[in-house]
């Protein structure tokens, strides 16, 4: 050992350097854009934790106006689908043809309908319009729209988590290894990308049932590709890079060189590729959710909201469509923007 | 006299307020038939300067309103941009830094020659073709004719630099503008082009606007030099003025603070004992005693690499053939060579970054190449490199404590993280760096003290050989003056033993004790500096030393 140095007990007490986190706070603190679409962001993220808990439209499924009852403010026009609802409970007083010659269930009408007048059949008073209009059930759609923000953020979020971590991984092994290991995975990329999106999504899905978590994990499982195709070519771009050459010279280990030493330097990569795939996959939701392979029928998502929407068009319902594009546009755009700005602030080379 | 430039002032903006002022208020002449060289460091305004010539300038340059550059009776600055399209590439025209990515990989030479010939003479394309032959024959491209046909990547870089001559010459200009023409080539290529571009300026009787940061490269081609530093110009006049008696404090300082192959003092003088006034000349060091045991031996080292030249074909390539060398305790050991000679792969191997396919490597009673991975860990330690990038090399995600930390974690140097702290910013005191660096990120360093963070980082270790790649050539020469003392005085205080890589000769001859003169992976010439200097025996070593700039001084000698 030549090189003897002595800490020097008179250093100046200096105190510990913000870390990585810290400084991209405070980088983003100072992005009013950033700022806002984070708290869009945050506003969405309260407002699922709210439908979660039961605070908010716990009571999407009641049925509280009249059939596709007009938003508040277009409430004075005449709603027909009502009136016919309400002819047909009209005419349910008439009597039809008498035909108990012939009807062998005859003898039991009298006894079903003393049994019938023992009970009362309340129809609770339907309001002619609701804040954002009513579906064809009568149901409120500002409340349909707020539970399917639960599921559509949550399929959405958790899908591109499952498949930036699988592309991530996958992407950052076959980049910085090559040689075997990158072909092999080359062979496994080439498999998935060369057998059709939907086929895979329907071999999936016949495998694992319907449900929330099945469409998280099938969507996660057959959209990681194009991260997987991004991430390892920064991986061979970087692996060959001086700064992890020194830090192979220091005696880091692969992992080190991959986890610590290259990945923070790739991570904008993934940020977007996560953004993107966040609303690649609410998008994915509604095709699933159309072709009856999404989010189970009890459930409500902006998907199965603009399913419904596409019949309604027709006779000039829009506010179902209104709404759920509404949610999904002014959250898809918050979180692209996030993204943006939170890749901005982890860059230190871009201040 | 044919450009006059007269209180140029160009600033860029950077936000939506900030502005940065690049060139401030700078005058200069270009007369006719002349070579003008514009002299500076990285940030000194030199090429901005060039630029506003042709207006060439970026998008978000401004330039100042009372700046005029008179051309013909006219102010540049002023005209038309249809009129200035018209004067680019007929009376002005540039040679840039890079001829790999100066020309368009898509066209062939021929078409890209003949381009300039159609537009600016509005020659038929049979006669521009013609006229690109012999244009390629001026400029000494050997069978012209075929080489019409060829596309840029199957020409070396000193071809294509000359090329790039070519084009610039196509229509006879008034101003060739030659922005650091020959900084990315190899010393021996330098030659050439520099030879090349003296002759034609004479033979076409035009001006040359030569732009470098080399002064010795500029004593050999300009008349005149014109000295630059931060945005203003420090001092002008005729090169034999500038030369024997500069009269600025900041020109003397360039004129002495890159190594002399003459000379060897103790410590290069930098420009703070100019600008200070300070004594800049020092004893010469003593020359160090060759013998004593080897601390590293290494024998017949070799490399190849196998390339894919077909479905089945592979051709190998030798990066380093049978190289050998002994060095002791203390001493430097130079290699120099010119760019694909196998030095850095020399390092690698050395350093075990990448597999070796021969020979071996003995350092402390082993062989480093017959270690395992695990058992390498501990000579790890004992051998650092130091990069030659240092834009590059260090992990921009990284703050300087985590950078200097890091390699003492991985050790176990430093018993938590606090002791671990308070070497890290003894070191860089040591390396002359303010304690607060630990906080920030490379990027807010210089390329001069990024190097130093570099340095600290090796240093964290307590390393016995320390491997410098190029380490001091991306740097500006006042800067790699102060690197190459603190790397001597660090060898002196940590009796440290340095093998030195550079392709630059005068630098090595500072450095090093002994050296190797490597040639296509094989070692050409080995031994002590001095006389190997003084008396080369291999052609190609007396080739290389022959092509070094020698300055102004050679050039009044030959007259």
């Amino acid at each position: 050992m030549s090189a003897v140095l002595e800490p020097n007990a008179g250093a100046p007490a200096v105190a510990r350097s913000p870390g990585v986190w810290d400084a991209a706070w405070l980088r983003l603190k100072d992005d009013p854009v950033g700022m806002g679409a984070l708290a869009v962001v945050l506003a969405f993220l309260t407002l699922i934790l709210a439908s979660v808990l039961g605070f908010a439209a716990a009571d999407w499924e009641r049925e509280k106006g009249v059939p596709y009852a007009y938003p508040f403010f277009a409430g004075d026009r005449e709603n027909v689908e009502a009136q016919a609802m309400q002819g047909i409970a009209i005419g349910k007083d008439r009597r039809p043809i008498d035909i108990s010659d012939v009807d062998p269930l005859a003898p039991k009408y009298r006894e079903w309908a003393e049994r019938a007048a023992k009970l009362s059949l309340i129809d609770p008073p339907r309001l002619a319009t609701l804040p954002a209009g009513g579906d064809r059930w009568g149901r409120d759609v500002l409340a349909k729209a707020i539970k399917g923000t639960q599921i559509s953020v949550l399929v959405g979020v958790f899908a591109a988590l499952v498949a930036t971590l699988i592309g991530t991984l996958l992407g950052a092994f076959s980049g910085y290894f090559g040689r075997r290991l990158g072909d092999l995975l080359e062979w496994v990329y080439n498999v998935f990308t060369a057998v059709p999106t939907i086929l895979l999504i329907f071999a999936f899905a016949a495998v694992f049932g319907r449900g929330i978590g099945t469409v998280i994990l099938i969507l996660g499982l057959t959209g990681w590709t194009g991260t997987y195709r991004l991430v390892r070519a920064e991986y061979i771009k970087h692996a060959s890079r001086e700064y992890v050459r020194a830090a192979h010279a220091i005696g880091a280990s692969h992992a080190s060189r991959i986890f610590v030493h290259i990945l923070p330097n790739v991570s904008h990569v993934v940020l977007v590729q996560l953004s993107l795939l966040v609303v690649a996959f609410i998008k994915a939701e509604v095709i699933l959710s159309f072709l009856g392979l999404g989010v189970p029928i009890e459930m409500v998502s902006w998907g199965t909201m603009l399913g419904e929407a596409q019949n309604e068009l027709i006779t000039g319902k829009w506010w179902q469509l209104a709404a759920a594009t509404a949610f999904m546009a002014m959250f898809v755009t918050a979180f692209s923007l996030l993204t943006d700005a939170l890749r901005d602030a982890l860059d230190p080379r871009l201040r | 006299m044919l450009v006059r430039v007269r209180d140029l002032s160009v600033s860029f903006r950077l936000g939506r307020e900030q502005t940065a002022a690049a060139v401030r208020g700078v005058s200069f002449d270009i007369p006719r038939d002349r070579a003008v060289a514009l002299v500076g460091e990285s940030g000194s305004g030199k090429s901005v300067s060039a630029l506003s010539i042709v207006r060439l300038l970026p998008g978000n340059a401004i330039v100042a309103p009372q700046s005029s550059i008179e051309y013909d009776g006219r102010n540049l600055l002023r005209e038309p941009v249809e009129r200035l399209r018209a004067l680019r590439g007929r009376d002005f025209s540039m040679v840039f830094q890079e001829p790999m990515s100066s020309l368009n990989p898509v066209f062939t030479i021929g078409d890209q020659i003949a381009e300039v010939l159609q537009r600016h003479l509005r020659l038929t394309r049979r006669q521009a073709l013609a006229r690109a032959a012999e244009l390629l024959d001026e400029v000494g491209i050997p069978e012209p004719r075929a080489r019409l046909g060829a596309y840029p990547h199957e020409l070396s870089g000193g071809q294509q630099q000359r090329v790039m001559i070519a084009i610039a010459i196509a229509c006879q200009p008034k101003l060739l503008i030659a922005d650091e023409p020959t900084t990315a080539l190899d010393v021996t290529v330098q030659r050439q082009i520099l030879d090349l571009l003296t002759r034609l300026r004479q033979s076409y009787a035009m001006s040359l606007l030569f732009i470098s940061h080399d002064l010795a490269l500029v004593g050999e081609i300009a008349d005149e030099v014109v000295v630059m530093r931060e945005g203003e110009v420090r001092e002008s006049g005729p090169v034999d003025r500038i030369f024997t008696v500069p009269q600025d404090a900041y020109t003397k300082a360039l004129l002495a603070c890159r190594p002399r192959l003459d000379a060897r003092p103790r410590r290069l003088p930098v420009i703070e004992d100019f600008m200070r006034g300070g004594p800049t000349a020092s004893a010469p060091r003593e020359a160090r005693p060759a013998g004593g045991p080897p601390l590293i031996e290494a024998a017949g080292l070799r490399k190849a690499y196998r390339l894919k030249t077909g479905l089945f074909a592979r051709k190998t390539i030798d990066a380093v053939r049978d190289v050998s060398f002994r060095l002791a305790r203390g001493c430097t050991l130079g290699v120099v060579g010119e760019s694909g000679s196998g030095k850095t792969t020399l390092a690698m191997l050395l350093m075990r970054l990448v597999d070796a396919g021969g020979g071996s490597v003995r350092f402390g009673g082993k062989d480093l190449l017959a270690l395992s991975e695990r058992e390498m860990m501990a000579f790890r330690r004992r051998i650092q490199l130091i990069f030659q990038n240092p834009y590059a090399s260090l992990n921009p995600r990284f703050t300087v404590g985590r950078i200097l930390t890091e390699p003492m974690k991985i050790h176990g140097i430093g018993k938590d993280e606090d002791e671990r702290f308070e070497r890290a910013i003894a070191l860089l005191g040591r390396v002359g760096m303010p304690a607060e660096s630990i906080y920030k990120y490379p990027h807010e360093f210089s390329g001069g003290q990024r190097q130093r963070i570099a340095i600290a980082r090796c240093l964290t270790l307590q390393p016995d050989i320390l491997i410098c790649d190029e380490a001091v050539s991306a740097l500006d020469v006042s800067v790699q003056a102060t690197v190459l003392n603190l790397l001597l005085d660090l060898q002196e205080e940590f009796h440290l033993t340095y093998i030195f890589i550079s392709h630059d000769l005068a630098v090595v001859k500072y450095m090093a004790d002994e050296i190797l003169v490597m040639n296509q992976g094989e070692v050409v010439e080995a031994g002590d500096a001095e006389a190997i200097y003084a008396a080369p025996a291999h052609p190609y070593t007396k080739n290389l030393l022959s092509a070094i700039p020698r300055g102004y001084a050679a050039r009044a000698q030959a007259r």
